[in-house]
């Protein structure tokens, strides 16, 4: 007895499924991989928000040269959130709703991806951010993750680098000034220094905050001067770090250590325009040149970076957020490769478990989102002349002080004797 | 600086001990503010106070003129003073074009108050994105030879990079009320402000003597931006920051007197200067402002107005 066979209309209708079940996973295979964000390329944070833009895209190019992530090419889709807190949940909604993207990162900045976090919190998306500062004290999402290395306790780990050189001057500071803007990010870093003035037992002789849209620091340095502090500790946005290091120089501030974290001096418009203001001055970083050999695939990534940014006009060394913004999407291609695929809930796991080797070094994420350990380098800078750009891109001008595996110098003091 | 110094003790707070470093300081650093200050809020004064335009635009024309003394300051190695004084006729012009649209666009209607409350506000905008599209987003500051000078008279300091946009901005303001006072347009525009029906009735065309007059106001505000980035690093948004700051100062100082925004310039620049040294400089926007609060209470037209 012949065995019982298909219907020929049955067999044939079997073939053209899996013909189309077939051309469907081809097509899927060849569907890019979107990846959105909203990034701020107008307002008062666009500076950096182009700068991100760029690293990122200079990330999607390599990742695509070599064939993209799980056969898919990367394709960002992405809007200006001008800078502003309240474009940021439309762009969320929008990219996930509409645009449909695979994946979401996050803009530049605390003040964007505060907003953004109860979009991802309903959806259990793995959130992966940029220079957010402590955003996750409050939400306690564990999808969230951070690439800025601030450590577990941004506040804290902001300003230990500067107490910790501080405190390394023989005879030992007694008294400390701390000053900062009316704002997110100089809040938490004061709140840190005070948490380290605390446990140093040093004395406050000053601590004051002042107005972002203050016009002239001179009677600000001058109040800080009158109360004669070994230590001044500054927390400030670019604009007011320019005024801070001119009016410290023009009242002729006279203090063991002065800086820490002053915001702009990690970017080539302020290092040129300040120049030689600068010398002496004690301030966090990033990276420096001369830790070139620490991070041998830098190089690469900054001759990229710096060839785009000078067409964009965006910060032509690149060595504050770049970086970063480049390891953030080095993490995220690593935690896909190794789950296979896009589950939220495996993304997150691994992020947690796993250690990513990155172009900023071997990064690991504490259970709050944040590295694991703080590595704010604090650096002093020296030997600054004139105010061309090209110094700053040659190793001698931004010593590392701490912390001691990337330490290339000891701290020059007093500030006022190494300013010029 | 502060033990071996003299102290000067209020008399109302005989136990207070303020060295006298500090309180001349003080002053010195508030009048220089408030030289800058002055710069910035003239032109409004013009517009606002004599003009009745509420040109809230005007800080996108410092910011406009910032960029441009940067730009030629970059290029050309000029002085950005310089560079803002020799450009002004081109603000002035810019000016006298944007108030004709604007007239003939809403004010000929009636429709000044909040649709040219808009169009003032686009044009902000529409300068803070052009800017952004042409210079980039970052920061941006000049270089001169005064800018990290520092005089010093004893223990007063006086730092060139305020001290010479003060001067400027003195003959500036000097300059612009013996215009208004002393010519026969300045005292058009003057009376533009109290009648325009009298001055057309005196065969003067009321309109063609506000176009002039608020090409004055934005010519002030390029000279203002060069100040501004001889001063502090700029970039295309910061000039929001002066809004709030310009109007003060004008309704402080007494609507449409220049003298009177001098004053109100000078009056907030100690204020905010003698509050960040004595008491903390969170606190120079509270005072600044409750200087002003008190000041429109007592006297509702302004320190000088009438």
């Amino acid at each position: 007895m012949p065995g019982r066979s298909f219907p020929p209309v049955l067999g044939r209708a079997l073939g053209a499924l899996a013909i189309a079940f077939g051309l469907t996973c081809a097509a899927l295979a060849q569907q890019p991989l979107k990846i959105g964000f909203g990034m701020s390329l107008t307002g008062p944070l666009a500076g950096n928000g182009k700068a991100a833009l760029i690293a990122m895209e200079i990330w999607r190019d390599d990742v695509n040269a070599k064939g993209g992530i799980l056969g898919r090419n990367v394709e960002f889709v992405y809007y200006d959130d001008q800078t502003s807190p309240a474009t940021v949940p439309g762009i969320y909604t929008k990219l996930l709703d509409v645009d449909k993207v695979d994946l979401v990162v996050s803009g530049y900045g605390t003040n964007v991806i505060a907003p953004a976090m109860p979009i991802m919190m309903q959806r259990n998306l793995t959130f992966m951010t940029l220079f957010g500062l402590n955003v996750n004290s409050k939400f306690k999402y564990d999808r969230y993750f951070q690439i800025m290395p601030a450590g577990p306790d941004p506040a804290i780990g902001w300003s230990q680098g500067f107490f910790e050189v501080a405190m390394s001057l023989n005879p030992k500071p007694r008294t400390v000034a701390i000053v900062g803007a009316d704002a997110e990010y100089p809040a938490m870093a004061l709140e840190g220094a005070r948490a380290h003035i605390k446990r140093l037992g040093l004395k406050v002789v000053y601590d004051k905050t002042y107005p972002p849209n203050t016009v002239d620091y001179s009677p600000i340095v001058r109040a800080i001067q009158a109360t004669n502090p070994e230590i001044v500790f500054v927390a400030s946005y670019p604009p007011d770090s320019a005024g801070i290091v001119r009016a410290a120089n023009e009242v002729g501030l006279k203090t063991r250590i002065f800086g820490g974290g002053l915001v702009g001096p990690q970017f080539a418009a302020l290092k040129t325009q300040l120049g030689p203001l600068l010398n002496g001055v004690v301030n966090y970083e990033f990276y420096a040149p001369d830790l070139g050999k620490k991070f041998p695939f830098l190089d690469q990534f900054l001759a990229k970076y710096q060839a785009r940014a000078a067409k964009e006009g965006v910060d032509p060394l690149g060595f504050y957020l770049p970086p970063y913004a480049y390891a953030m999407m080095q993490v995220l291609e690593q935690a896909i490769k190794a789950t296979g695929g896009l589950d939220q809930a495996k993304l997150a796991e691994h992020i947690h478990e796993s250690e990513f080797d990155t172009f900023v070094g071997k990064v690991r994420f504490a259970a709050n989102g944040e590295w694991a350990s703080s590595r704010v380098m604090m650096t002093q800078y020296s030997g600054i002349s004139g105010n061309d750009v090209e110094q700053f891109k040659k190793p001698g001008h931004i010593t590392v002080l701490y912390p001691s595996e990337y330490k290339t110098g000891s701290v020059k003091a007093p500030y006022h004797e190494n300013r010029k | 600086m502060s033990g071996r110094l003299t102290v000067f003790r209020p008399r109302l707070f005989p136990r207070m001990e303020i060295p006298t470093a500090l309180l001349a300081n003080a002053i010195i650093a508030g009048l220089l503010l408030g030289g800058f200050y002055a710069a910035v809020s003239v032109g409004v004064s013009i517009s606002f106070g004599m003009l009745d335009v509420v040109n809230i635009a005007h800080p996108a024309f410092i910011i406009l003129g910032s960029y441009i003394a940067y730009i030629v300051n970059d290029r050309l190695g000029f002085d950005p003073i310089v560079v803002s004084l020799a450009l002004s006729p081109l603000f002035f012009l810019l000016g006298t074009a944007i108030y004709r649209v604007y007239y003939l666009c809403f004010e000929r209607r009636g429709q000044e108050s909040l649709r040219g409350l808009a169009f003032f506000f686009g044009i902000l905008f529409i300068t803070e994105v052009a800017l952004v599209l042409v210079f980039g987003v970052d920061y941006r500051m000049v270089s001169t030879r005064y800018s990290d000078v520092t005089w010093r008279a004893g223990e007063v300091d006086f730092p060139m990079r305020l001290v010479v946009p003060f001067l400027v901005s003195m003959a500036m303001v000097v300059g612009v009320q013996l215009l208004l006072t002393r010519t026969f347009f300045g005292r058009a525009v003057l009376a533009v402000a109290q009648d325009q029906l009298a001055l057309r009735l005196m065969g003067v065309n009321p309109v063609r003597v506000k176009e002039l007059a608020f090409g004055l106001s934005i010519a002030t505000a390029g000279v203002a931006g060069a100040f501004l980035i001889v001063i502090q690093p700029v970039q295309p948004a910061i000039g929001r920051e002066f809004i709030g700051l310009a109007f003060a100062v004008c309704v402080l100082g007494g609507m449409g007197s220049i003298w009177g925004t001098l004053l109100g310039a000078f009056v907030l620049g100690i204020a905010e200067s003698f509050t960040s040294t004595f008491f903390g400089p969170s606190w120079a926007p509270a005072v600044s402002f409750g200087l002003l609060l008190a000041t429109l209470a007592f006297k509702p037209s302004g320190l000088l107005g009438r």
